[in-house]
């Protein structure tokens, strides 16, 4: 694929997940999707960045902002409105919701709700591949404010002893829920400045920039794959929406908004584009298409059938079952 | 000489960790372990001895203190095709990384809509009895059996650990898998090569008609010895050995109080929402014709394991209390 073919390839991925999660954003609003939802809105170019730097086996574990890394490995738009929706053909079979979007067959192995948790996991599934002698890669997708919580400081240092390849990719949004990472903080680079302290080497990237995002994924890819032990990204990038639900985000300043907003992933992937030589109508056309893909998921999702009750009971045990007792 | 056992039939419980450990190692190279001091030290229980030197490095790990990496790796690990049996040092510990039990572990199955499966064993020392006091000796086996998703076994002899660790880290279900402390030194026959018990299966341990003990790891060795006392005042006491909380076998149980009419529960762990308060709420449920008495559980007292010898006896169940208890009910 030429650079422009594939530039142009991720700007649609980007546009889809853009439009989807509008989608959810609307149907949310009009009590078409329950419970609360993490938009990754602002946050396109990680999950589609790091997606195109990765093989298809490569392990990516998520966080309950995760729709885009759903997305961005294989799970389709429909799949995932219909979860958040409660719809039998939800991706988790309407038992995860929107913060549990999780797609196996693309090795996206789960988004996880407990602040953290999700990182010594990701060590485990590179060990794992460490001990089945495979070149997989395992990614751990995570929040600036997870790098407070002890799982983050287990998990680098065990990747780091044991050399194995994972890459660490921290969404520094600047934010967690309300508080300013940088208030609760003793490093100005919350993931950066942890990661020499276990010998590992950290990147700062313009998380915005997918052709950025890109290649240093790869660069970290390609080093844990050679056996070199783990990497720290620090992506920066910004939250379009709120932290959740319809959180207006009003402990934002204005301008530091307004800033972020001129500084959009798919703005910079058009630009990179016209820069290319591409022409705007043939932009015009990936919005268009993109925008077909996501109306025909939300009708997709909105003609399928509720939650199965039945499925209250299945799933629990690897039989299949859910009995407790003989 | 014909039915004298030899030495090399009986193995303690503690080196009956490591056979059975080592007997699944063998048959199959995706069992891995990992947790802290089970190397070269052979763990400090020594549970783990004699693994490190047969298998090596590549499949016994060492790990820093962190428990929670060692499980969340082990997690990682059971999600794509390995089996990793992790050790966590004592059962207390287990709070240290009780999201990966209580939020992760036995949930990921069934949020995912059965994307993903976790095939692993969490073993752990638990249980008091040897003075380590109250952050080192409380049975928890009931922090377990609040969660829906993990399975949970206790042995109570070496055969059952061997048994039932072959099971454990056959299972592609998550086991916890409580040792302990206070059996590790007691021995028993050695079992056959392709020994295994059944996750969920309880073991009528002694046959009697006046009174059913259900007990689960050191107090079945309670509940026999109090059936001995209670045998010489003609008191016939059966002697229910669970195995596992999860799957708990409630048709063995109940088949036995259809027999003796008669229930008490033997539960180290405490008095406040231990094991036996589920186990009776069912019994009491579905079997409330069987009964002729009511029902008395003798579980740990609800404090904090005490440290001098003498507090923890006054604390935990012991022989005594299992036969006023038994007393009790059957002069109902
Ligand atoms: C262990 C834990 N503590 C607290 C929370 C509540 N919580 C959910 S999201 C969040 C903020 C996380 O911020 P960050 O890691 O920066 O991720 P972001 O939401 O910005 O993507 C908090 C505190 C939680 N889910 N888990
Ligand atoms: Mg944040």
């Amino acid at each position: 694929m030429s650079d422009t073919a594939e530039l142009l390839d991720l700007y649609e991925r980007m546009a889809v997940i853009r439009r989807t999660e509008k989608a959810a954003y609307d149907m949310f609003l009009a009590g078409l999707v329950k419970g609360t939802t993490h938009l990754a809105s602002g946050h396109e170019a990680i999950a589609v960045g790091a997606s195109a730097a990765l093989h298809p086996d490569d392990y990516v574990f998520a966080t309950y902002r995760g729709h885009h890394h759903a997305m961005a490995r294989g799970a389709t738009p429909e799949a995932c409105l219909a979860e958040l929706m409660q719809k039998s053909t939800g991706l988790c079979k309407a038992k995860g919701g929107s913060m549990h979007l999780t797609h196996a067959p693309g090795n996206m192995l789960g988004s996880y709700a407990i602040v953290g948790a999700h990182l010594p996991m990701a060590v485990g599934a590179a060990w794992s591949a460490r001990l089945r002698g495979t070149d997989q890669v395992a990614v751990a997708f995570f929040g600036d404010g997870a790098t407070n919580i002890g799982a983050f400081h287990e998990a680098l240092n065990l990747a780091a002893i044991w050399k194995l390849p994972v890459v660490f990719i921290c969404e520094n949004n600047l934010y967690m829920e309300y508080t300013p990472i940088g208030a609760v903080t003793a490093a100005d680079r919350p993931a950066a400045d942890r990661a020499p302290a276990y010998r590992m080497p950290a990147d700062v990237i313009d998380g915005n920039d997918v052709v950025v995002v890109r290649e240093a994924v790869a660069a970290a890819a390609a080093r844990a794959r050679a056996g070199d032990g783990p990497t720290m990204i620090e992506a920066e990038t910004y939250r379009h929406y709120g932290h959740s639900r319809t959180d207006p985000a009003t402990y934002r300043p204005a301008e530091e908004v307004e800033r972020w907003l001129k500084h959009d992933p798919i703005d910079v992937a058009r630009a990179r584009l016209e820069a290319l030589g591409v022409e705007p109508d043939q932009i015009t056309g990936v919005d268009e298409r993109a925008a077909a893909t996501v109306a025909a998921a939300v009708a997709g999702a909105k003609a399928a059938p509720g939650a199965d009750v039945a499925e209250a009971f299945t799933d629990v045990w690897a039989d299949g079952g859910a009995a407790w007792r003989v | 000489m014909a039915g004298v056992k030899t030495d090399q039939d009986v193995i303690t419980y503690r080196a009956a960790v490591a056979e059975g450990i080592a007997r699944e190692m063998r048959r199959d190279p995706s069992v891995v372990c990992l947790g802290e001091d089970i190397g070269g030290a052979g763990g400090v229980f020594k549970t783990t001895a004699g693994l490190f030197e047969e298998f090596g490095p590549g499949r016994i790990w060492d790990t820093p203190i962190s428990e929670q990496a060692i499980v969340g790796a082990a997690m990682g690990a059971a999600m794509t095709g390995v089996r990793p049996v992790a050790e966590i040092m004592f059962s207390d510990f287990l709070a240290c990384c009780w999201d990966y039990l209580a939020n992760e572990i036995p949930k990921v199955r069934y949020m995912t809509g059965g994307q993903v499966t976790v095939p692993l064993v969490i073993r752990t020392a638990n249980g008091g009895g040897l003075g380590f006091g109250a952050q080192h000796s409380q049975a928890v086996e009931n922090w377990a059996l609040t969660i829906p998703g993990l399975k949970i076994a206790a042995p109570a002899t070496p055969a059952d650990v061997i048994g039932l660790m072959a099971s454990a880290i056959r299972s592609d279900d998550p086991v916890v898998f409580f040792e302990h402390k206070g059996l590790f030194a007691s021995k028993g026959p050695l079992p056959p090569d392709d020994h295994v018990v059944e996750l969920g299966k309880a073991a009528v341990v002694r046959e009697g008609t006046d009174v059913t003990l259900v007990a689960l790891a050191s107090t079945v060795h309670t509940a026999l010895a109090a059936a001995d006392t209670l045998a010489d005042d003609g008191v016939s006491a059966e002697v229910v050995d669970l195995r596992c909380l999860i799957p708990m076998d409630l048709t063995t149980v109940l088949a036995s109080v259809g027999k003796t009419s008669r229930l008490v529960t033997v539960e180290e762990n405490p008095h406040q929402a231990g094991w036996g308060a589920t186990l009776v709420s069912v019994v009491v449920d579905e079997g409330f014709e069987l009964l002729d008495a009511p029902v008395r559980r003798v579980a740990s007292a609800n404090v904090p394991l005490p440290f001098a010898d003498a507090l923890e006896d006054e604390v935990i169940p012991t022989a005594d209390k299992v036969v006023a208890a038994v007393r009790s009910v059957v002069n109902y």
